[in-house]
């Protein structure tokens, strides 16, 4: 048995029962979020170039390229949560899953690990938060090192935080690749000797090399063959209950999200659209864009449909529309959603969505 | 019943590797009747898109077809010499490919490509295979057809490119298209779009459609029939509804049940065990065995193509569904 301090040996025998049924492990009054997002803001410039520059100072109007690719998301992230967010491309999703794992520095908000303000940890506590929250990314042949033995792509980072002793690595190694259920003996290779479904897990195995608390999973089955995403899901799954796992598992698949997730989490073009419980979602949804998306969603159970399309095309982030992004696609566009975004507001019992259709009087 | 317009029978694909022969396609046979639509299902190296550069005879070396035939309305493409073959490429049978920049020329405008396409299959003035092209740009959807003919293809987002390359390949209103992963890279609402323009195309000009896809989510949503390949080979064929309903191969079986959307949230998925073998070392006998919950003895001998029913066959030896005796 690994002596790892979260190891499913140490919850208590109520946690314990509950993530063997599958169920959360949410006490939210006990504990509190994992993870708080406030305001959590990110903008791209691209900074004018000497020509552009020189231009202006002739009298054009260049104008620097501005991408809000995160716009003031609010979002908290209970213990043995799964967080489901979603979204098409260029919606913030992949930015906001960086910010959260430490990859990107925040623009403007604050991120909150354990209720503690992430920005202002120094030392230990920061690298506690650095362990603690992990990533997994989408492509398994860009993010291993080509040059990197398997043992070293996953036994650096613990040998490095004092998890492990040289003296006992190998052993650990060999735990890990087994918890993600790769032969143990395979530690000596390198990643091009693996397929795309086997150096998922070696990824995977990397990010729990350090036992985190919280895994980001950045479209981590998007690449995989169907067969293949099916066993990783069950693994993520089967991870989720043994080290009692919080997740944000960020995908454009809702089938993936639907079968995974707790509760959901809709963007578009940077703000969040909507969120709720997973059936809640699935069964009410209240945005226009959810209730589209949801409509387009392949389901095999549908035979020869008639595919319909909700008209327009994803707005460009570096030139969003006015007012409630999505109201040129809208179905129920009204004046007011060309002015003014509209908040987030409780809809239901946890169940936010941001849509001027809802303050209508009934 | 609608006559078929394409028939492929018994076509084999092979690649002469340094490392050995890879045998891409296998004995594979089905046929695509107008205004129907064929899912081809499978997994990366499956076969599926060799397949379909096989019928448009854009196998390069070091591949070669080394059998079977495809018979396009009774004439079989394989013995056509490459200027008659070039003669039905493009205007008769038509492939649109996942990913719509490396079909386009990027430093040609719209215009240029699609005239020249015209002009390729038909002689006729410029004027003339400008309007075409502008009707067909019109027909798929893209606002303002007469200034976006005038643009290139990076100033078009994703799914507008597709849809151009999809009016490229309806401007000879041809029998038969083959659409390799054609939404794979697009966002759900985007996919939807293009799936509706690609049924409402072929069904007002009864074309024939090969849907080569991972999906069986978009396939159970646009297909008439579906094969199912693995390892270069059809292991099931049938029509929709029976193959998604009533799988008889355990590895369509399989595939089935690890599409989430299908299953309770939180359950495990009835995933299928192991990878998918390379095609140049594949088993002996059937090349599922390994992953296969029903494999015993007598599946490492070649399990042939039996029917079980009228349009419906199988490649096993332990089918999911009874057979006729």
């Amino acid at each position: 048995m690994l002596s790892s301090p979260r190891s499913a040996t140490d919850l208590t025998s109520g946690e314990a029962a509950r993530a063997a049924a599958g169920l959360r492990l949410v006490a939210p009054d006990a504990a509190g979020p994992v993870i708080e997002l406030r305001g959590l803001t990110r903008v791209f410039r691209k900074p004018l170039d000497f020509a552009a520059r020189a231009a202006n100072l002739l009298g054009a109007d260049i104008r620097e390229e501005v991408v809000r690719a995160v716009d003031g998301v609010d979002l908290s992230v209970q213990p043995g949560e799964v967080v489901g967010l979603a979204g098409e491309s260029g919606c913030g999703k992949s930015t906001l899953g960086r910010m959260v794992a430490g990859i990107l520095s925040p623009s403007a908000g604050d991120i909150y690990f354990e209720g503690r303000r992430v920005a202002e940890l120094k030392g230990q506590a920061r690298r506690d938060y650095a362990l603690a929250v992990q990533m997994i990314f989408q492509d398994p042949y860009t993010s291993l090192n080509p040059r990197m033995r398997i043992r070293d792509i996953v036994g650096e980072a613990p040998l490095v935080h004092g998890l492990t002793s040289r003296a006992e690595l190998k052993a650990y190694v060999r735990e890990m690749l087994s918890r993600v259920r790769m032969d143990p003996q395979y530690d000596t290779r390198y990643p091009h000797q693996f397929s795309g479904g086997q150096r998922q897990r070696i990824g995977i195995a990397r990010a729990l090399a350090v036992k985190p608390k919280f895994i980001v999973c950045d479209e981590a089955v998007a690449a995989l063959d169907v067969s293949i995403q099916a066993q990783i899901l069950n693994l993520f799954m089967e991870l989720r209950e043994q080290l009692s796992l919080t997740y944000l598992f960020i995908s454009h698949d809702l089938g993936v999200i639907n079968h995974l997730a707790d509760r959901v989490v809709i963007m578009y073009l940077g703000r969040v659209v909507e969120e709720a419980e997973t059936d809640e979602l699935f069964a009410r949804p209240n945005h226009p864009y959810t209730t589209a998306l949801l409509d387009e969603i392949p389901r095999i159970e549908t035979r020869r449909r008639v595919y319909q399309g909700i008209k327009g095309e994803i707005p460009s982030p570096l030139n969003p529309p006015s007012g409630c992004y999505f109201h040129p696609r809208c179905p129920h566009a009204m004046p007011v959603c060309r002015e003014v975004a509209p908040p987030l507001k409780t809809v239901a019992p946890g169940h936010r969505s941001a849509c001027h259709l809802n303050d209508r009087p009934a | 019943m609608t006559a078929a317009v394409l028939n492929v029978e018994h076509l084999r694909t092979h690649y002469f590797t340094r490392a050995g022969v890879v045998k891409a396609v296998e004995d594979v046979s089905f046929e695509v009747r107008r205004g129907k639509v064929l899912g081809l299902v499978g997994e990366s190296g499956s076969g599926k898109s060799v397949t379909g550069y096989s019928i448009m005879g854009l196998v390069d070396h070091p591949g070669r077809i080394v059998g079977g035939r495809i018979l396009y309305n009774g004439t079989d493409l394989l013995a056509l010499s490459e200027p008659e073959m070039r003669r039905l490429r493009g205007s008769r049978i038509a492939m649109i490919f996942q990913d719509p920049m490396m079909t386009l020329n990027p430093v040609l405008r719209i215009e240029t490509q699609m005239v020249e396409a015209v002009l390729a299959h038909e002689p006729m003035s410029r004027q003339a295979a400008r309007r075409r092209a502008r009707d067909a740009l019109g027909q798929v959807g893209i606002p303002s057809p007469d200034e976006r003919l005038q643009a290139y293809p990076h100033q078009f987002s994703g799914g507008m490119r597709q849809r151009v390359v999809i009016a490229i390949a309806m401007l000879h209103n041809p029998d038969v298209i083959i659409a390799d992963e054609a939404t794979t890279a697009l966002d759900v609402t985007i996919q939807g779009q293009i799936l509706s323009e690609v049924q409402r195309l072929c069904q007002s000009h009864s074309t024939g459609l090969i849907w080569i896809t991972h999906d069986l989510a978009v396939v159970a949503g646009i297909a008439d029939e579906i094969c199912v390949m693995y390892a270069g080979r059809v292991v099931e064929r049938g029509t929709v509804d029976d193959v998604l309903d009533h799988p008889a191969h355990p590895y369509t079986f399989g595939l089935i049940g690890s599409v989430p959307s299908r299953n309770e949230r939180g359950q495990p998925l009835r995933q299928i065990r192991g990878t998918t073998p390379s095609l140049a070392n594949l088993p002996q006998g059937c090349a599922f065995r390994p992953r296969c919950f029903r494999a015993n003895e007598i599946c490492t001998n070649e399990p042939e193509t039996m029917s079980i029913s009228s349009r419906r066959e199988t490649r096993c030896f332990h089918p999911l569904v009874a057979q006729p005796t």
